[in-house]
């Protein structure tokens, strides 16, 4: 176990830097953000050559990089161009997409394993089929077509919620963003659990379950559940990354101030030490959510073992 | 269908990826006459079918893919000659009518700008399509030519490839929109095909991958690779056509998905712009003023969702007829 830890941690490396990298050489290589600091003015040379030696924005492309990461290793993310020190803005934008992605990850849990369960125990009937249909349709509907809509409904049209967000964004008012947020994933959920559930209804240990006389509930929850449950934990594990980075979208509906709304703002103004250092962080968070889940498999699946 | 023979608990991957076995007609087939079941279909000459004729056999029976299907050629149709179903032109507006609701020979009403929402919403199509279509291929030629060979000839190109496929979804892929295509100013459909195409290649070598490590193991390429074919031969006669299946099905589903993305991204402002005329712009426009005028938002949305469900739907009706296992 230690040595395939070690191992994987390895081959995150160049993983890590080759994402950043590219990242890194997109927005510094190919936007102009020293001229993006002067608006619409043509900077005077001058001063222009002294913010770029100050940024080190004068070094070869590849020195950048190595400075900058060096300094976000230690801890020094830089500020952005309007003063603000981008880790002060990422203590106000992480933990309330955190809590973002929190909710839509309990909605998929909750929903999306009840529905699959709903579906894969009554296989080709009403349910399973009208499960199925629901499960294409949600799938098929941009979130940003499912966002508006929802947010018209239940915000303006029947006044249940607020239709945006306030700064501070307490849990109640993130349901409906995060409901949101997590139905393309809740749909994908439902069907993993279906799958799940069907395969793993004709394998020997349940037919042996049945035979011996457990009630069937114990059957379900100790026996099917349980084992079908492997593949769709790893897909929410994955989904995390995926889900604080597709927050773009539905934080920019509903008017929240988390990690997708600085982006937009700082790949708008070309804030080139916002949206690296924020990027950084996010691809950091996707490659730990893949680890954990390969390490959990373990623990879950006992047949598998990691030398 | 008989039942499908169960599948190796052990294999956590069976479930998530369609590639699951890339010799489809090989065993499906064995399967079949092994336990005695009916071929599908019920014919009784016992005659062996290849997987294709099989599967189109299902599919023409398959109410969800006939439905899907004749919806995609309708929308093909429109995307080519838009002028087969809307006499006016999507860019001539007329101020003093925006935001006017439904009225004769406007059945849709009018946008913000006065322009025909009806007009507008057929032409749409168009970028949707070229987009979908252009990004599918390039992903699925890119993908399938990279994947195939690291999963036929192994060692330090394959080690390479996965990596290099890693670090692109390491990238969650609407942040990789924001910035790659924050930098370019033109507002044609070719840069969002290329960013999705760049984006998009990993997954489909991932299947590719998978598919050609299978079918390579089987018997029917090691007796050729013994009478003596060459590589050439090997992958383009005998493990091209049994490793393309898991290929299509990604690929049409991902068809649906990227005409999705293209639309989010040209949402966020960074995909096509206008004059192009593309059912995401008209969305993002008409988002402002949901509250008074919604039919300006409910139409190009209604079009955009009816165009990916299609898509994947008929990539859903597509795997269950080349892989009846996952039914």
């Amino acid at each position: 176990m230690g040595r395939y830890v070690i191992r994987r941690l390895l081959q995150m490396i160049p993983v890590f830097v080759g994402s950043t990298f590219l990242i890194f050489f997109m927005v510094y290589a190919l936007g102009d953000p020293v001229a993006a600091l002067f608006g619409d003015k043509a900077p005077d040379p001058a001063t222009a050559a002294r913010i770029r030696a100050e940024l080190y924005l004068d070094q070869p492309l590849w020195k950048q990089y190595l400075h900058y990461m060096g300094q976000i290793l230690t801890g020094e993310f830089g500020t952005a161009f309007n003063g603000q020190e981008v880790i002060e803005l990422m203590a106000d934008a992480f933990p309330v997409t955190l809590r973002l992605t929190l909710v839509a990850i309990v909605f998929e849990i909750v929903i999306g394993i009840t529905l699959g369960l709903l579906s894969g125990l009554r296989r080709g009937r009403t349910v399973d089929t009208s499960v199925l249909l629901l499960t294409l349709v949600v799938v098929s509907i941009p979130t940003f077509v499912s966002g508006y809509v929802l947010q018209y409904l239940f915000g303006v049209k029947w006044d249940v919620v607020s239709p945006s967000v306030s700064p501070a964004a307490p849990l109640d008012e993130l349901l409906l963003p995060g409901m949101v947020l997590a139905l393309t994933s809740l749909a994908y959920v439902t069907r993993l659990t279906r799958t799940s559930l069907a395969e793993n209804a004709r394998a020997d240990y349940l037919r042996t379950a049945v035979a011996k006389g457990l009630p069937r509930h114990r059957v379900v929850s100790r026996h099917l559940l349980r084992n079908s449950l492997i593949p769709v934990v790893t897909f929410i594990g994955t989904d995390i990354g995926a889900l604080m980075g597709g927050a773009i979208v539905t934080e920019r509906i509903f008017n929240i101030h988390g990690v997708g709304y600085q982006l937009y703002q700082g790949i708008l103004r070309q804030n080139s030490p916002t949206v690296v250092g924020f990027v950084t962080i996010l691809v950091i968070v996707f490659l730990v959510a893949n680890l954990l889940v390969d390490l959990l498999y373990a623990v879950l699946d006992p047949r598998i073992r990691y030398a | 269908m008989p039942e499908p023979p169960p599948t190796d608990p052990s294999d956590p991957n069976a479930t998530i990826t369609p590639g699951g076995g890339g010799a489809m007609s090989l065993a499906t087939s064995d399967a079949e006459t092994l336990e005695g079941g009916p071929i599908p279909g019920g014919t009784e000459s016992g005659k062996a079918r290849s997987l294709w004729s099989d599967a189109w056999h299902d599919l023409r029976r398959n109410p969800v893919f006939v439905v899907s299907a004749l919806v995609i050629v309708f929308l093909v149709l429109i995307a080519v000659w838009p002028g087969l179903v809307a006499s006016g032109n999507p860019l001539s507006c007329d101020l003093s009518k925006a935001q006017e609701g439904s009225q004769p020979g406007h059945p849709f009403g009018y946008d913000a700008q006065g322009c025909d929402v009806y007009t507008r919403t057929v032409y749409g199509a168009r970028a949707s399509i070229t987009v979908g279509v252009c990004a599918t291929a390039g992903a699925a030629l890119l993908g399938s030519a990279l994947g195939g060979l690291a999963g036929f000839f192994g060692g330090w190109w394959d080690a390479l490839l996965s990596r290099l496929a890693d670090i692109f979804f390491g990238i969650p892929i609407i942040l990789g929109g924001l910035v790659f295509l924050s930098v370019v100013t033109s507002g044609s459909v070719w840069p969002v095909v290329g960013f999705i195409v760049l984006l998009g290649w990993p997954q489909i070598s991932r299947i590719a991958r998978g598919a050609v490590v299978g079918a390579k193991q089987h018997d029917y390429v090691q007796a050729a690779r013994a009478l003596g074919a060459g590589n050439r031969r090997l992958l383009l006669r005998h493990i091209a056509p049994n490793a393309v299946a898991p290929v299509i099905v990604v690929a049409t589903i991902a068809l649906g998905t990227y005409i999705a993305l293209e639309a989010t991204l040209s949402f966020v402002g960074v995909g096509l712009k206008p004059p192009t005329v593309s059912w995401g712009i008209d969305i993002s426009n008409a988002s402002n003023q949901i509250r008074n005028a919604p039919h300006m938002l409910l139409w190009p949305a209604g079009a955009l969702s009816v165009t990916v469900l299609a898509f994947i739907m008929l990539g859903d009706a597509v795997r269950d007829a080349l892989d009846p296992k996952l039914r």
